[in-house]
């Protein structure tokens, strides 16, 4: 059962509480495919959006969430990097806190700002993204497109590729994985999977021919451009020669492998529109799955009375 | 719990539901445009079994669909921590329908209010019916129930307990009372 | 100034000396030391069941005054110093102005007479503007009185600075303070990297981000000579490297602050700021080999590297606060507590650490000993005193403690300074 107020992150969470957390989700599916997509259950609660870092999807994907809870939505975006001299987040946060709101979805550039927010704040918190920390919502959705695909979670191999360091994303779905009976294999430039990251329990093949040897799972990565000031990697023109999934690096996966990207994709990095495109990939079905885990979690956080711990 | 009294035995119920049958079949004339909506969860084992009788009787192919409420209650904040959807399966068309929604028990009558709700959400039935083994009174809203399998008059610190095999291994109604009261 | 202190339980390593005594002071200076003294016009000091040490010196400290008084300024972070057992700071260069003339150096020192409660010593920097390119005028910033050099907040960058730094220390015989970080390894870091830091998304500062800068500075000091003292151990391999350099007898010294002994990475997982602070808390590996390089005297002293921040400075997300803690009013209960009484260092040890090899390493000739014409400067602890660490009690103007709560058994209650009680912590 998933009591708690807040969704920090992945870490910390029991299989139980994630696969309740999937079942209520797969049940959220249907309200988005009915003609009146909406229902009543999150009447007169207010979500607030606080993003502090641009992020048009998840936001949009939230925001449907709320919507067909029937919440009231509102965004607030601030740009993190001016915080430091402008209003503090804490602030800010304060600010809103006092229109009396229920949950605050929190997107930022800053690892722990989704933690640090619960110690002054009395409202629920959910993570949408803390630097390159945790994803909560990403990993679920994931979790539900591989559960609706596979049919279950267990006896899966699955390989990450990319920029691992800076992702979020990888480290909760690493976190969510290791829950069940997993294989997980990361692979990408060695810069950017140092090789603490064994100790998450997981493997590591710096050679992605190897890494996708039979995988069940190819789950790519955004290459952030942005970040790659630090000298990572030499080239784009050489990540791509190692680390671009082509379809024949794709043969070596399982017959059945799906392909997964958290989007949004740098076509002709990671991936080629022959697999983008194909039906291997699972992409689109990812983003629609997003809004039933968003739903799933606002609704689960809000029920009961929260007196129950985070 | 303490058992206070066993109102309902298997053949009683047996019998029971096929009377409702009867009912809905004689009410609703255009018996095509009928659809069976159970409510989770055991409005659904109802339902269907009301279908079956209906299709042995009648030997019509009705439609049957599944509401799952829990996204329409008005008590998400009282109901404790853990609510579980399980999901509604309604895959016709509602609208210009007559449809016979089902449950086990009517108490305060906000359930069906809820079911109300949800059905509208998909479409605009003709007409909504509502069918229920037991009616145990105490209304919190001005519901009344169309078909009814058995007026119980209750104390309010009593629960009705309606059990039946699919899901319990056997068929009856109890009355039981918390005990410590 | 004149007072004696009774049957205290006196330890002065640098006598040899752990035994309960009287301590005469006339006129600011230890004029007696022995059994049943007697001074009838002199003010008296019960000290029966207290340990009574030279005073304690914190040889790194930022008092933020002039240009961040808004952080702290020389009266509340000398106040913070004399609650806290502290009768003598070494402030950090990096103020604003930089301490990098001797226009600063003085402007501290007069200042320090007007309002400071315990003794203040200015280390200049090292090189102008703290830009590691040039030297500053080392002769006249000694002269105006600082005790030693440190671009501390960054390391010597250029090594040739450095060169020549050991070289004027030939002429000019103070002690280099090195901040060994480099830069661009620690790149946007803000802590420990770690498998742990890996996991929690927060980006590493190597512990070569440290040892890098020791070796390189001990390999300088290899050729030129010279002395350089190392601020703020954290790592194992600094441990290490400064053994090394001393088995080669080369004229290291080193440092280590209360929150890397007392603290590991592992309170990184809350993301509170108050865990923030350069070098970074590293593992517990660390935490155990700094502890035994106190005690195997590789470590030559404790300092607190007091760091004070407004808190809304400090209340941020963890990415975006400064770096830095407060320690003047807690190092001396912690670590008597913590390590001293809980058997892992001597009391002699305790008092070398905080208060014989600072003033050696600073050049303090009449600090550091209790011997007949040192300065009357003393610490009393109360090793039966209970406190629990609450920012609201404290005289600096920051709060931003990394031991709020901690339940501390043994604290100073008299700070004496010149023979002047300048804290009283006995009746509260």
């Amino acid at each position: 059962m998933f009591k708690r107020k807040h969704l920090l992150g992945i870490e910390g969470l029991t299989r139980d509480e994630i696969d309740h957390i999937l079942d209520t989700a797969q049940s959220m599916v249907e309200v988005s495919k009915r003609s009146v997509k909406k229902v009543p259950a999150l009447r007169g609660k207010t979500v607030v959006n606080l993003f502090f870092e641009p992020s048009t999807r998840t936001r949009i994907s939230f925001e449907l969430a709320a919507k067909r809870l029937s919440a009231d939505l509102i965004n607030f975006s601030g740009s993190s990097s001016s915080l430091v001299k402008g209003e503090s987040f804490r602030d800010t946060v304060l600010n809103l806190e006092a229109m009396h709101p229920d949950i605050f979805v929190v997107r930022h550039s800053q690892a722990g700002s989704a933690y640090y927010l619960t110690t002054f704040s009395k409202s629920s918190v959910v993570n949408a993204g803390d630097g390159a920390h945790e994803h909560p919502t990403q990993a679920l959705l994931d979790a539900l497109t591989i559960r609706q695909h596979k049919g279950e979670l267990d006896n899966l191999k699955i390989t990450i590729v990319g920029d691992i360091l800076h992702s979020r994303v990888a480290r909760s779905n690493i976190f969510l994985l290791s829950q069940y009976k997993t294989k997980i294999v990361l692979s990408g430039p060695p810069p950017l999977i140092p090789p603490e990251f064994s100790d998450m329990g997981v493997e590591i093949e710096y050679d992605l021919d190897k890494a996708v040897e039979g995988s069940d799972v190819v789950m790519m990565l955004r290459i952030q451009r942005e970040r790659q000031t630090g000298s990572y990697f030499p080239s784009l023109r050489e990540y791509r020669k190692f680390y671009q999934l082509t379809k024949k690096r794709l043969a070596r996966a399982d017959k059945d492998a799906i392909v997964m990207h958290p989007g949004p994709i740098n076509r002709g990095i990671e991936l080629m529109k022959d697999i983008a495109d194909s039906d291997k990939s699972v992409i689109l079905n990812q983003v629609s799955n997003g809004i039933a885990v968003r739903m799933a979690v606002l609704y689960l956080i809000s029920g009961g009375s929260h007196e129950f711990n985070n | 719990m303490k058992v206070k009294a066993r109102v309902m035995e298997q053949r009683k119920i047996a019998s029971t539901l096929k009377r409702l049958a009867m009912e809905v079949i004689e009410r609703n004339r255009e018996l095509e445009n009928v659809a069976i909506v159970g409510i989770r969860t055991r409005g659904v084992i109802i339902g269907e079994r009301i279908l079956k009788l209906i299709e042995k009787l009648e030997g019509a192919k009705l439609d049957f669909g599944i509401l799952d409420i829990t996204l329409y209650r008005d008590d998400l904040s009282t109901i404790g921590p853990n609510p579980i959807v399980k999901g509604t399966e309604i895959d016709f068309d509602v609208t210009g329908r007559d449809i016979i929604l089902v449950d086990d028990v009517l108490f305060s009558g906000r359930t069906v209010r809820a079911a109300l709700d949800s059905i509208v959400d998909f479409g605009r039935p003709k007409t909504i019916q509502l069918l229920v083994l037991i009616d145990r009174g105490h209304r919190e809203l001005p519901i009344q129930a169309d078909y009814i399998g058995k007026t119980l008059p209750t104390s309010k610190r009593e629960i009705v307990e309606v059990r039946l095999k699919e899901i319990d291994g056997s068929d009856e109604v109890l009355i039981v009372e918390e005990e410590g009261f | 100034m004149n007072l004696i202190i009774k049957n205290g339980r006196v330890i002065d390593p640098s006598q040899n000396l752990d035994e309960e005594l009287d301590i005469l002071i006339e006129n600011g200076k230890v004029a007696k030391i022995g059994k049943k003294l007697n001074a009838p016009d002199f003010k008296e000091v019960d000290a029966k069941g207290l340990f009574v040490f030279p005073g304690f010196i914190d040889m790194h400290t930022h008092l933020r005054e002039p240009g961040y008084e808004y952080k702290e300024d020389i009266k509340t972070g000398t106040e913070a110093a004399a609650a806290g057992g502290i009768t003598s700071v070494a402030c950090m260069a990096n103020t604003n102005p930089i301490n990098d003339n001797e226009g600063v150096t003085s402007f501290i020192i007069e200042r320090a007479k007007d309002v400071a409660k315990v003794n203040v010593f200015p280390i200049g920097a090292v090189s102008k503007r703290m830009q590691g390119e040039e030297l500053v005028e080392m002769g006249y910033i000694a002269e105006a009185g600082a005790v030693g050099f440190s671009d501390d907040g960054y390391p010597v960058r250029s090594s040739l600075v450095l060169r020549r730094a050991l070289e004027y220390q030939r002429m000019i015989d103070k002690i280099i303070i090195e901040h060994a970080e480099d830069l661009e390894l620690s790149g946007d870091g803000v802590a420990n990297e770690s498998p742990l830091t890996y996991k929690l998304g927060l980006k590493g500062i190597p512990s070569a981000s440290e040892t890098a800068i020791i070796a390189r500075d001990i390999e300088i000091l290899r050729q030129v000579g010279g002395r350089i003292h190392f601020a703020h151990l954290s790592s194992k391999w600094s441990v290490e490297l400064i053994e090394n350099a001393k088995i080669n007898n080369l004229n290291v010294t080193a440092e280590v602050t209360p929150h890397h002994l007392l603290l590991n990475e592992q309170f990184v997982e809350t993301f509170s700021p108050l865990y923030k602070m350069k070098p970074p808390l590293r593992s517990e590996e660390d935490r155990v080999s700094l502890v035994e390089g106190l005690k195997k005297g590789i470590i030559d002293a404790i300092a607190t590297d007091h760091a004070p921040h407004t808190q809304d400075e400090k209340e941020l997300e963890f990415g975006f606060a400064p770096f830095g803690v407060i320690g003047l009013e807690t190092v001396v209960g912690l670590i008597f507590d913590r390590l001293v009484m809980s058997g892992v260092i001597s009391v002699f040890r305790f008092a070398e650490l905080l208060s014989k090899n600072p003033a050696k390493i600073l050049g303090l000739e009449s600090k550091g000993s209790l011997e007949i014409g040192k300065d009357g400067d003393i610490t009393i602890i109360d090793p039966e005193k209970k406190v629990v660490i609450d920012p609201d009690k404290f005289k600096s103007k920051a709060k931003n403690s990394p031991f709020i709560g901690w339940e501390v058994k043994g604290w100073p209650v008299y700070t004496i300074v010149g023979g002047e009680i300048v804290f009283n912590g006995v009746d509260n």
